[in-house]
């Protein structure tokens, strides 16, 4: 099924240029919660590379990683924010 | 016919994330980027995992794509939460046009 293969292959493109997108706010966000923000969308961008990447190539060994980045990305999300909590007060 | 709507959800969840990205980029102040990036990307890693599960229909790989959105659907909504709540509580900026200030203590206004 070849068009399957294209649109994966535009679906990659698409989500490499979003994660650029989101990388010019990591670099200019005026705020640090600005920043937190980014890299977790930067995080759930990943997860989706991944989980394309696994239906394209049928490795499921490649879902496992993708859960695997989504837990330590929510973990360091948290973090941050009781970061930024304390870090005020 | 379910390679065809793979393709077609494939192309949809790509479109809503590249929306995710670039409500990051283009929103004025943290809330409206928040409420952009959450929404816009877990509604995009759900039409990814359907068309995965559309096109690998295996029970492994459809085990794993229901649970990683399950997982994702209350995690993503928990970490916008918190990130809310400390940029709140922070002070953080709100855009010009903002109407309603629904806080109880509110930091002086940029241009009020």
């Amino acid at each position: 099924m070849p068009y399957l293969d294209v649109a994966s292959i535009i679906a990659l493109a698409m989500l490499a240029l979003s994660a650029a997108l989101t990388f010019i706010r990591v670099i200019t966000g005026p705020t640090l919660p600005d920043r937190v923000i980014a890299v977790d969308l930067i995080g759930v961008q990943l997860v989706c590379l991944l989980v394309v990447t696994a239906g394209a190539t049928a490795q499921q060994a490649l879902l496992d990683v993708a859960i695997v980045v989504a837990l330590i990305s929510f973990v360091g999300t948290v973090a941050y924010a009781s970061y930024i909590e304390r870090s005020r007060s | 016919m379910s390679a065809w709507v793979s393709a077609g959800l494939l192309i949809l969840g790509a479109t809503l994330a590249l929306l995710a990205g670039i409500g990051v980029l283009r929103m004025p102040d943290v809330f409206t980027r928040m409420q952009a990036s959450t929404k816009a990307s877990t509604l995009g890693l759900g039409c990814l995992l359907a068309s995965l599960a559309l096109r690998n229909p295996d029970l492994s790989f459809v085990i794993r794509a229901v649970s990683l959105g399950a997982f994702m659907l209350l995690t993503s909504a928990v970490a916008a939460h918190v990130i809310a709540r400390a940029a709140a509580l922070g002070g953080a900026p709100l855009w010009s046009g903002t109407r309603v200030d629904e806080r109880p203590s509110k930091p002086p206004a940029p241009d009020a």
